[in-house]
């Protein structure tokens, strides 16, 4: 009874919102309904609507899914010092946190399926019904790491706010286990990511032992970029006390992420650059050019710029408390991790091909608009979820109250 | 009079271009209607092949015998020749001898239904390299076109899928729709097979390929000799590959490729035979193979010899 009140409630506190709120989700929806038009295209036609092609077999959708993972495994940020050590600033946000570890979850899995050429045989991958090639596929560690990490992120935060609904003591020995549970697990999604690229000697590029913990250091940098920009706009919108203290302790965490992260990127380039094998080539062809072709090397060096200046501002924030400064610096990480760890990482994976051909890849209109639609997804499915996460904290939206 | 006219006018203009616009924007979903029409549930539900008994394997040969008559209206032979025993199969390329002429690809193309429109797969690509450098894949001409081959001043290496003994592409995919079958052959279910196409990013030879678009072949040059793990009609978004031609080779006959050569470059056999050619090349030539250093054991073995 109090659960179908819970649901009831929910849904009732999707649909109550201001204009603006309103606007927000039409807008998405729009982004949405456009994106199934392309994606339905897409199914009909073939993958041949992409820029992929045999040479670059992987494009768009699998560098964003890469991009989303780390987002994703970032929400244990919030996590272990609201939890571990009861930082009580971190405290409040951290329902936040995991509701957005959860949409970034859905939307890696959206990428995957939009990526996929044959999603009607989905169920091919599903132990049981299918076959799971486990252990030895490094993807079908992935399928279960994923799919863990969105059960762990579903049971927290919607048990938490249940028992906030009706206003009960959330129980420890419950609940407990699955935060320890989820802090590995955080690493893990992006680990095995990485060791999907990781462990493949045909492409050299991805074949570094340093690719695990570069995945890390940028999701660290990049998950808690966008969840302090959230957070403030959730400050402003929704009513709902966020201090600054919670915002700068993140930053200051952002720091020392970035500072990893530019560490290791450099230590790959150094490695690369000074042995000068064949194995350069994809390094060279996203850093400079290869044999004319230069069409990543804007982007790495607005990602690289990005990155460093970002780095400085972080640096400074210990002295400046500025709010405008965070925000730059936070939009400065996104884009340019984003790039880093999307377009940056993935393509050159694949130029030259394995025989040496070079096949230069931008996406397709029709992979923009799916990406959107995909992006557009995630941020409809936190909006709804944090509007009424939201409700429930501040007391708006108790059982009581129905 | 007239303003009622004219008001039911813009009335009537703003209903067709209301109605054209939803139109327009339900046009996919009539897409998505045929697709729904098209949809195999036989297809859906298929096994995987390994997973098959004897008897569903034959009664799946038939169904697809039955599919590709009323698709193409011409009789197809759909086998499931299993590998023989004592057999493994390895493959010998001289490239003493290799012109560079390209037969080897188009015959390929026409044996194993390979996609001419609107993309265009081929399973051998002969690459073309200048003389004193090396086998350096990176500075390697892939679309040379020649009038008259060999050119002076350089030599040619095809590569396609080399088979290999540990195959990366076997181990990367996540549902088994690819595997390594007795006689050696690497073979994929093109039911089975998801197109999340991680064994290509795996396979470090250009050996597998994707039906980006539904396949399109000429009906007059389609072989209706097939094999399920081999020529047989693919559909669109599913990877494959060259399996020796195993709707031949399981039956004793060469490669196309092998027969087409000019030259006599080629050569393929069984390792397990002692007085076959390939045991004599790699018994008494000096072999190697493509990026030995990766680990793959291809069975696919480059020799000079002139």
């Amino acid at each position: 009874m109090k659960f179908i009140s819970f649901i009831g409630g929910a849904i009732k506190e999707i649909f109550k919102g201001g204009k603006l709120y309103y606007s927000w989700v039409a807008f998405l929806l729009i982004i949405i309904a456009f994106a199934a038009r392309s994606y339905i295209h897409q199914l009909d036609q073939g993958l041949i609507v992409t820029n992929m092609k045999d040479q670059v077999s992987w494009g768009l959708y699998i560098a964003n899914f890469t991009f989303m993972v780390g987002v994703a495994a970032a929400a244990v940020l919030l996590v272990i010092p609201a939890y571990i050590y009861h930082f009580h600033a971190i405290h409040e946000i951290v329902i936040l946190g995991e509701l957005m570890a959860f949409s970034a979850i859905v939307m890696c899995l959206g990428f995957i399926t939009v990526d996929l050429g044959r999603p009607d045989r989905f169920w091919h991958i599903i132990p049981g019904l299918g076959i799971l090639n486990f252990p030895i596929s490094m993807l079908s560690w992935d399928v279960i790491v994923l799919n863990g990490y969105l059960i762990i992120n579903t049971i927290i935060p919607f048990y938490l706010l249940y028992k906030k609904y009706v206003e009960q003591e959330p129980n420890k020995k419950f609940y407990l286990p699955f935060v320890l549970l989820s802090i590995p697990w955080a690493v893990s999604i992006h680990t095995v990511t990485a060791f999907l690229y990781n462990p493949l000697p045909a492409r050299p590029f991805w074949n570094a032992a340093i690719l695990a913990p570069r995945f890390l250091a940028s999701a660290f940098c990049s998950g808690p970029a966008l969840i302090l920009i959230i957070f403030q706009l959730i400050r402003k919108f929704g009513n709902f006390k966020i201090q600054d203290a919670a915002l700068f302790k993140v930053a200051e965490i952002m720091a020392y992420a970035m500072f990893f992260n530019l560490f290791l990127f450099g230590a790959e380039l150094f490695k690369e650059y000074y042995s000068g094998t064949i194995h350069l080539a994809p390094m060279e062809y996203l850093m400079q050019g290869l044999h004319g072709h230069n069409a990543l090397v804007p982007w790495i060096w607005t990602a690289i710029v990005f990155n460093v200046s970002a780095f400085v501002i972080f640096l400074l924030l210990r002295n400046i408390r500025s709010i405008v400064l965070l925000n730059i610096g936070c939009v400065l990480i996104f884009c340019g991790v984003w790039i880093e760890k999307g377009m940056g990482f993935i393509i050159p994976g694949f130029i030259p091909d394995t025989l040496g051909e070079i096949y230069e890849y931008m996406p397709s209109s029709t992979e923009v608009m799916v990406s959107l639609g995909v992006w557009a997804l995630g941020f409809l499915i936190y909006t709804l979820l944090a509007k009424v996460a939201i409700a429930i904290d501040t007391g708006r939206l108790r059982y009581n109250k129905q | 009079m007239k303003e009622e006219k004219k008001v039911s006018l813009t009335k009537r203009k703003f209903l067709k271009t209301f109605m054209a616009g939803a139109a327009a924007a339900l046009l996919p979903l009539a897409k998505a209607e045929s697709a729904v029409r098209d949809f195999d549930m036989e297809d859906f539900l298929q096994k995987n092949f390994r997973e098959m008994t004897p008897d569903e394997v034959k009664k799946t040969l038939k169904r697809l015998e039955e599919k590709y008559k009323k698709k193409y209206g011409k009789d197809f032979v759909v086998k499931g020749t299993p590998a023989r025993e004592n057999v493994s199969f390895a493959y010998g390329l001289n490239l003493s001898k290799c012109i560079g002429c390209r037969r080897c690809v188009y015959a390929c193309v026409k044996e194993n239904n390979l996609s001419r429109a609107p993309h265009q797969i081929h399973y051998i690509r002969v690459m073309r390299f200048k003389k004193g450098q090396g086998i350096d894949f990176e500075n390697s001409e892939h679309y040379y076109e020649a009038a008259k081959v060999p050119e002076p001043g350089y030599f040619y290496v095809p590569v396609q899928c080399q088979q290999c003994e540990k195959a990366p592409c076997v181990k990367a995919c996540p549902v088994k729709a690819t595997w390594t079958e007795k006689d050696g052959i690497v073979v994929v279910d093109y039911n089975w097979c998801i197109a999340c196409r991680y064994c290509m990013a795996a396979c470090p030879y250009m050996g597998r390929k994707f039906n980006w678009a539904e396949p399109q072949i000429p009906l007059e040059e389609l072989n209706t000799n097939t094999h399920y793990l081999g020529n047989r009609p693919r559909m669109k978004n599913v990877v494959e590959k060259c399996t020796f031609c195993i709707q031949r080779s399981r039956e004793g006959k060469y490669p196309a490729c092998v027969e087409i050569c000019p030259v006599g470059a080629r050569k393929f056999g069984n390792l397990l035979d002692p007085e076959s050619e390939i045991r004599q090349i790699i018994e008494t030539k000096r072999v190697f193979r493509l990026k030995e250093d990766l680990n793959t054991h291809p069975r696919f073995f480059y020799f000079f010899h002139s």
